[in-house]
C-alpha cells in the first residue's frame, strides 16, 4: 500500500477511475444510442431523430412537464434560500455546535421518507386534517384543502423546502461562523439598523455560497424522481417522472422518448452544476 | 421567545419519527380523533414477521455491505494519491471521479438498465451493487482524501525504519490513523446504498426488492399503519448512524446530503 514516489499515481487511481468511467461512459453511450432509435432489443438499427422530434414538437407533454418542473424548482429553491438565510442569521447569533448537530439530523431522513411523512401529515385524512376537525375548522376530510397529490405541486414544493432549508442553512452558517464578528459590530457601532446590517453586511458575505448552494439544490430537484412521483398527480407530471414512465413503457418507441427527456434533464443539470461550482470556487 | 423558536425547530426535526410512531403503533384511529386512542404493536409485529419485509431488509443490508466494502477498497488507493501527491492530471482525475455527483441517477440508471440487460446483470444483486457504487464512490474518495491530506507519511517511514513489514504498516499505522474517517466513509456509503430507490428500481427491475422499493409501493396506495411501519424500519439505520456520528458530520455531512 505504501506508495513509492516513483510509482505512478495513475496506478492507484486506476481501479476507481475504471469503474466510474466504464459505467458512466457505457450508460451514456447506451442512452444516446437508444435516444436515436438504435434499439438492439428489437433489432432495429436505423438511426433517426424521430424521438427528438416527437418529444420537442409543439404541444407535446414534454413542454407541460418542463413548465411544471421549472415551477416546482424555482419556487422550492427561492423559498428555501430565503428561509435558510433568515434561519442561519438567527442561529448564528449563538456560538456552539448544537444547532449544526440538530440540522444534520435531517440527514437521517432521505427524501423518500420525508415525503412519506408529509403524505401522512398533510393528506385529507392526515394528521393536520384531524387537528383541524378537532378545532372545528372542518367537518369531513373532503373539506380539507388538497395539499399533497395536488395539481399545483404544493406537496412536492413543501417536501423540497423541508429538506433543502437545513442543507442551505448549514452552508450559510459555515460562512457566517468563519467570518470574524467584527464587521457586524462595526456596522452596529456606526448606527446601522438590524435590517441595514443584514442587507449591507451579512448578505454580501454569504451571497456567493448561498447562490452556489441554490444552484446545487436546483440541479438536484430538477432530476429527482421520488418526490414528484410520490407527491404529484398524473397530470401535469414533473420531467423525471415523465421520462421514467416513457422509459418503462411497453411500447419501445416511447422508450426512446424517455431517453431523450432524460438526456435533456442531464444536460440542463450539468450546465447548472458547472455554473454553481464556478461560483463556489470564486466565492 | 427565542427558546420557543428553538424548541419549535427541534420539534420539527423529530416530528417525522413521532408521526411514524403514532401511525405504526396505533389502531382504530378514525378521522376526527386528533391523537391515537388505542395503542398496539400488532401492525408492527405483523410487518416485521412478513417475509417480504424481512427479505427486502436482508437484501438491502447485504447490498449495502457489499457496496461499502467495494467502495472502500476502490477508494483507498485513489484517495491516498489524491490527498498526498501533486501530479499532472490530478484535476482531471478529480473531475472524472466527481462526475457521478453531477450526472442525475435517472440518466445513469436508464443507460445502465440497457447495458446490464445485455450482459445479464439486470435483476441481480451484483448488478444493483455495481450501480450503487457510482453514487457512493465519489463520496468515499472525498472523505478519505481529505483525511489523507492531513496524514503524515513520516509515521509510516518510522515504522519501516523500525522493521515493520508493509502489511503491518498498512494495518497498524495507516488504517489506524485513518480510523475516524474510515468509519464515516463506510457508514455513509452504507446509507447511500441502503436508501437508494431509483438505481435499485432500474437495475433490480422488480427482482431485487429493497426496503425503499417496498416503501414506495406501499406509499402509493397502502394503509397508513403499514406505510409508517416500513418508514420506521427504513430510517432506523440512518437515525442510529447520525446519532452516533453526529460530531464527524460537522465536517462531512453536507457533502453527501444531496445524494439522497
Amino acid at each position: 500500500m505504501r506508495s513509492h514516489p516513483l510509482f505512478s499515481p495513475w496506478l492507484s487511481l486506476a481501479p476507481a477511475l475504471t469503474i466510474i468511467t466504464v459505467l458512466l461512459g457505457a450508460s451514456l453511450l447506451y442512452a444516446i444510442a437508444e435516444s436515436v432509435g438504435y434499439i438492439s432489443v428489437i433489432g432495429q438499427s436505423q438511426i433517426s431523430l424521430d424521438a427528438y422530434r416527437a418529444t420537442l414538437q409543439l404541444g407535446s407533454e414534454f413542454w407541460t412537464s418542463l413548465g411544471f418542473s421549472l415551477w416546482i424548482n424555482i419556487t422550492s429553491t427561492a423559498i428555501s434560500s430565503v428561509l435558510a438565510l433568515l434561519l442561519a442569521v438567527w442561529l448564528s447569533e449563538r456560538r456552539g455546535n448544537t444547532d449544526t448537530l440538530a440540522l444534520n439530523w435531517n440527514l437521517a431522513f432521505p427524501h423518500l421518507v420525508w415525503s412519506v411523512a408529509l403524505l401522512l401529515f398533510l393528506s385529507q385524512s392526515g394528521l393536520l386534517s384531524r387537528w383541524a376537525a378537532t378545532l372545528g375548522l372542518i367537518t369531513t376530510p373532503a373539506d380539507f384543502p388538497v395539499l399533497v397529490r395536488d395539481r399545483f405541486g404544493i406537496g412536492v414544493i413543501l417536501s423540497y423546502i423541508g429538506k433543502e432549508i437545513p442543507f442551505l442553512t448549514i452552508i450559510i452558517l459555515s460562512v457566517l461562523r468563519s467570518q470574524s464578528v467584527g464587521y457586524d459590530v462595526v456596522a452596529e457601532n456606526l448606527g446601522a439598523s438590524r435590517w441595514q446590517r443584514l442587507r449591507y453586511v451579512t448578505l454580501p458575505q454569504v451571497m456567493p455560497a448561498l447562490l452556489a448552494g441554490s444552484l446545487l439544490v436546483f440541479g438536484f430537484i430538477f432530476s429527482s424522481y421520488e418526490v414528484p412521483a410520490l407527491l404529484g398527480v398524473g397530470y401535469p407530471r414533473a420531467l423525471p417522472v415523465l421520462a421514467l414512465r416513457f422509459f418503462l413503457d411497453p411500447d419501445l418507441r416511447a422508450r426512446s422518448e424517455g431517453m431523450v427527456i432524460s438526456l435533456i434533464i442531464t444536460l440542463i443539470v450539468m450546465v447548472v452544476a458547472v455554473v454553481g461550482l464556478r461560483m463556489k470556487d470564486e466565492g | 421567545m427565542k427558546y420557543i423558536f428553538r424548541a419549535l425547530l427541534y420539534l420539527i426535526l423529530i416530528a417525522p419519527l413521532l408521526l411514524f410512531a403514532a401511525y405504526a403503533f396505533s389502531t382504530r384511529w378514525f378521522f376526527p380523533q386528533p391523537f391515537p386512542v388505542e395503542w398496539t404493536t400488532s401492525t408492527f409485529q405483523h410487518a416485521i414477521n412478513d417475509s417480504r419485509t424481512l427479505s427486502s431488509m436482508a437484501q438491502g443490508i447485504w447490498i449495502a455491505l457489499l457496496v461499502s466494502v467495494l467502495s472502500l477498497i476502490l477508494a483507498l488507493p485513489a484517495a491516498r494519491v489524491l490527498g498526498l501527491r501533486q501530479f499532472r492530471g490530478r484535476q482531471l482525475a478529480w473531475l472524472l471521479l466527481f462526475l457521478p455527483t453531477i450526472i442525475p441517477p435517472l440518466a445513469i440508471g436508464m443507460g445502465l438498465n440497457i447495458l446490464f440487460l445485455r450482459i445479464g446483470l439486470a435483476g441481480t444483486i451484483t448488478g444493483v451493487a455495481l450501480a450503487h457504487i457510482i453514487p457512493t464512490l465519489p463520496y468515499t474518495i472525498f472523505t478519505l482524501s481529505s483525511a489523507f491530506a492531513r496524514f503524515d507519511e513520516n509515521y509510516e517511514f518510522q515504522a519501516l525504519a523500525l522493521g515493520a513489514n508493509p502489511l503491518q504498516i498498512f494495518l497498524q499505522v495507516t488504517l489506524r490513523m485513518l480510523t475516524p474517517s474510515l468509519v464515516v466513509a463506510t457508514l455513509f456509503a452504507f446509507l447511500i446504498s441502503w436508501s437508494q430507490y431509483l438505481l435499485t428500481l432500474l437495475i433490480g427491475g422488480g427482482q431485487v426488492i429493497t426496503l425503499p422499493i417496498l416503501l414506495f409501493s406501499a406509499a402509493s396506495g397502502g394503509n397508513p399503519a403499514t406505510i409508517a411501519t416500513l418508514s420506521l424500519l427504513f430510517v432506523a439505520p440512518p437515525v442510529l448512524v447520525i446519532a452516533f456520528t453526529a460530531r464527524q458530520l460537522n465536517q462531512h455531512g453536507n457533502q453527501i446530503r444531496e445524494q439522497y
